[in-house]
C-alpha cells in the first residue's frame, strides 16, 4: 500500500539557520507517530511545511494515492484536501460557542456564497453532537468557548479536526499544560482518531507518548535522528545524548 | 422556534419598529403633511442622518464583524453620490436645454442639445465636451447601475490587491487611508472630468418635479432613506446570524485558524470589502440628493475616520451600535456647528463649538475607547444583564483586530 504523506528531501532555511535539513518522513493511511525531539529540533516546522504556513527552500511532499504535490498550495486548499492542523496553543474561537465553533470545522463546502446560504440541516447538527460526545464536551456546548479551561480548549480543537473529517491528523504538543486525567482523555481521543485516519503528534511527555503506543521518529537539528518503537529509540545512544540525557 | 432568524436578532424587531415610529412620527410632523413642526431642512437633515446610519452598519459589517479596519469606506459612499448626482444634473439641464431652445426659430439637433448641456455642465472648469465616464449619465437605469458597479469594481480590485498579499492591521488602514487620498485627489482636478473642485450641484431638484415642493420632497427622500436602512438592517442581522458570521468573526478573531479549517480568509474578506463597499455607495446615492451637491472634499481621508470614529462610540460588533453612533454623533455635530449651542463665555476666553466641537469628539473617542469599549450599544447590555466576560485583560484572539475582553459578552 501506498503512502499517505511521503515527505522527502526538504530543507528549509531562516536567515541562515538550517531550520529543516534534508528531512524525509512517510506516513501510511491509518497510522500514529509520534514526533519527539529537543527544542529547535524543527518540530513545528516540519508541520508548518505540510500545511503549506512556510515554503520548503528544496523538496517534494506528496499526498495521497495521486501522490499530488502540496508545495505552492495555500493553507486553505491544503486543508480541504484533508489535512487538519492543531496549533500548540489551544487556538478556537473564544467569543463563540462550542456548537458554533463545531459548527464551523463540519466539513461542507466551504466558499462565501455556500456558508452564506448555509442553514445546518439534522445531519450537521447530528455530527456536531456526535462530536462533543467524542471529546466529551456534550454539556459545554451551549458555552462560549472562551470560558472553556485550558484541556477543554483543547479537546475543542482536537474535535474541530475530527469536524473536518481530515485523512491526516497533525496534532503540536497536545498534553502541553493538561492535568493527569485530562492527559489520559486526550490519549483516548487521539488513538480513536488514529483507528481511521493517520495521526502525527508532536509531543515532549514520554509517558503521553507510551501510552499512545506507536512509532515514534526523533527529530535533531532539522532531520531524523531515529525511528521506531519507543523502547527503541530510547536505547538508542544518538537520542540519549542530545535529547534523553540532558 | 429557537433558532429562527428574529430570535437570533433580538435586536431586529425594535429597530424596525423605532425606525417605523420615527418616520411616522417625522412625516406627521412635518411640512408636507402634518402639523409642521419639523422644518423642511430638518427632515432633510433626518434624512441624511438615516444615511449615516446606513454606511455605517457597512463600517460595522467589515470592521466590528471582519476585524478589517478600512478607512476608506467614506470614498465609496461619495463615488455612489457622485454616480446618482451625474444623472441627477445631466436630465435637469437637459430639461433647461430643451426648453430654452424650443424657442428658437430652428429646432435643435440632438447634437446641438448634447453640446448645449455639456457647456451648462461644464462650463465653470472651461470645457463644454463630456468626458467618457458621463456616456451612461441620460439614462436613470444604467447609471443606478453604475450607483453599484463602478465602488464595487473599484473595491473588488484594491481589495484583491491588498488581501492577496495578506497586508493586515495598521498597514490596510493605512493603504485604504491612501486609496481614499488619491480618490479624493483625482476628482480635485477640473479635468477629471467631475467638475473638480466644483462638484456636482443642484442634487435637491429632481429632473421634472419641479412642481412638487421641497418640503413634500424631502418627506419621501426621508421614507426612502428609512427603508433602505431597514433593509440593510435585515440584511446584515443575515449575514452576521448564519455560519457566515461565524466565519466572519473567526477572521476578526483569529484568521489563521479559519485558515487552516479550509476557509479562503482571502475570498471571505473580498466579499465583505465588496458587499459593503456597495452598501455604502446606496447611502451615498440616497445622501447627496438630499444633500443637495457633492464635492471631492466630501471623500477627505477624514471623513473615513469619522466613520471609524462613530462606529466606534456606538459600539463595535453590533449592528444598533453602529446606528446609535452615527445617529448621535452627527446630530450633535449638527448642533454643535450649526451655530445652536450656547458659546461659553469664560471670561479671558469664549469658547465657540464650532470651533471647539472637533476637540470635544476627538476627546469623547479617546475616552470611549480607553473607558467604555462597549460603545453607546454597551448600556444596552446593563440592561439586559449580559457582561463581559473576566480574561483578566486578554483579547479573544491573537489577531490585531480581535475583540477586546471588554468588547465581549459572557
Amino acid at each position: 500500500m501506498s503512502q499517505l504523506l511521503e515527505v522527502s528531501g526538504i530543507s528549509v532555511s531562516f536567515d541562515g539557520f538550517k531550520a529543516i535539513n534534508n528531512l524525509s518522513f512517510s506516513i501510511g493511511h491509518a497510522e500514529m507517530r509520534a514526533i519527539i525531539g529537543p527544542n529547535g529540533a524543527g518540530k513545528t516546522t516540519f508541520m508548518d511545511i505540510v500545511t503549506g504556513k512556510t515554503k520548503p527552500d528544496e523538496g517534494t511532499v506528496l499526498w495521497g494515492d495521486l501522490s499530488r504535490n502540496l508545495i505552492g498550495m495555500n493553507e486553505a486548499k491544503i486543508a480541504r484536501i484533508g489535512i487538519g492542523r492543531k496549533f500548540q496553543r489551544p487556538t478556537v474561537f473564544e467569543d463563540q460557542s462550542v456548537f458554533d465553533n463545531l459548527m464551523i470545522a463540519v466539513s461542507n463546502d466551504r466558499s462565501p456564497v455556500a456558508v452564506l446560504f448555509f442553514r445546518p440541516k439534522a445531519k450537521d447538527i447530528a455530527k456536531v453532537h456526535e462530536l462533543a460526545d467524542t471529546i466529551g464536551l456534550t454539556d459545554e456546548l451551549a458555552r462560549k468557548s472562551g470560558e472553556l479551561s485550558h484541556g477543554q480548549k483543547q479537546w475543542l480543537e482536537i474535535g474541530m479536526l475530527l469536524a473536518q473529517d481530515p485523512k491526516l491528523l497533525l496534532v503540536d504538543e497536545p498534553a502541553a499544560g493538561m492535568t493527569l486525567g485530562e492527559r489520559e482523555h486526550t490519549t483516548d481521543i487521539l488513538k480513536e482518531a488514529g483507528k481511521t485516519r493517520a495521526v502525527v503528534v508532536i509531543e515532549h511527555d514520554m509517558e503521553f507518548i507510551r501510552r499512545l503506543e506507536c512509532k515514534v521518529t526523533v527529530l535533531h537539528e532539522g532531520s531524523v535522528l531515529a525511528e521506531g518503537s519507543l523502547d527503541h529509540v530510547t536505547k538508542n545512544q544518538g537520542v540519549i545524548d542530545v535529547y534523553l540525557g540532558r | 422556534m429557537k433558532n429562527s432568524f428574529f430570535m437570533k436578532n433580538p435586536s431586529l424587531l425594535v429597530f424596525l419598529g423605532l425606525l417605523a415610529l420615527f418616520t411616522l412620527g417625522v412625516t406627521l410632523m412635518s411640512e408636507a403633511y402634518g402639523s409642521g413642526l419639523v422644518s423642511t431642512s430638518f427632515v432633510k437633515t433626518l434624512g441624511k442622518t438615516l444615511c449615516l446610519a446606513l454606511v455605517a452598519i457597512a463600517m460595522d459589517l467589515v470592521w466590528g464583524y471582519t476585524g478589517i479596519l478600512s478607512l476608506g469606506h467614506f470614498a465609496f459612499f461619495g463615488v455612489g453620490g457622485y454616480m446618482i448626482g451625474m444623472w441627477l444634473m445631466y436630465a435637469r439641464t437637459e430639461i433647461i436645454v430643451v426648453n430654452s431652445l424650443a424657442s428658437s426659430p430652428i429646432p435643435a439637433t440632438a447634437s446641438e442639445i448634447s453640446d448645449a448641456i455639456g457647456s451648462q455642465i461644464f462650463g465653470v472648469v472651461g470645457s463644454s465636451d463630456f468626458p467618457a465616464i458621463w456616456m451612461f449619465a441620460d439614462s436613470l437605469t444604467l447609471q443606478l447601475m453604475m450607483v453599484v458597479l463602478v465602488p464595487g469594481l473599484v473595491a473588488l480590485v484594491f481589495g484583491w490587491l491588498a488581501f492577496r498579499s495578506r497586508v493586515t492591521g495598521v498597514y490596510l488602514s493605512i493603504l485604504t487611508q491612501a486609496m481614499t487620498l488619491a480618490l479624493s485627489l483625482y476628482l480635485f482636478q477640473n479635468d477629471s472630468g467631475l467638475r473638480g473642485n466644483n462638484g456636482l450641484s443642484g442634487l435637491q431638484n429632481l429632473p421634472g418635479a419641479d412642481d412638487i415642493p421641497q418640503s413634500v420632497m424631502s418627506i419621501w427622500f426621508l421614507w426612502a432613506s428609512a427603508l433602505a436602512l431597514a433593509l440593510t438592517y435585515i440584511a446584515t442581522s443575515f449575514v452576521v446570524s448564519g455560519k457566515f458570521g461565524s466565519v466572519i468573526r473567526g477572521i476578526r478573531d483569529d484568521e489563521a485558524r479559519v485558515r487552516f479549517l479550509g476557509y479562503s480568509v482571502e475570498g471571505y474578506k473580498l466579499f465583505v470589502f465588496v458587499l459593503t463597499a456597495i452598501m455604502a455607495a446606496i447611502g451615498g446615492a440616497l445622501y447627496y440628493p438630499q444633500a443637495g451637491i457633492i464635492n471631492p472634499a466630501e471623500i477627505a481621508p477624514i471623513a473615513s475616520i469619522y466613520l471609524a470614529v462613530w462606529v466606534a462610540i456606538g459600539g463595535r460588533g453590533r449592528i444598533y451600535g453602529a446606528v446609535i453612533g452615527a445617529v448621535a454623533v452627527s446630530l450633535v455635530s449638527t448642533w454643535f456647528t450649526g451655530g445652536q449651542a450656547p458659546n461659553i463665555n469664560l471670561g479671558f476666553y469664549e469658547v465657540k463649538w464650532v470651533d471647539w466641537w472637533q476637540v470635544l469628539l476627538g476627546l469623547s473617542f479617546v475616552l470611549v475607547t480607553l473607558f467604555a469599549p462597549k460603545g453607546i450599544g454597551g448600556l444596552v447590555d446593563i440592561f439586559t444583564g449580559r457582561f463581559s466576560p473576566n480574561r483578566k485583560g486578554a483579547p479573544l484572539g491573537p489577531d490585531a483586530g480581535s475583540l477586546r475582553e471588554e468588547e465581549a459578552e459572557k
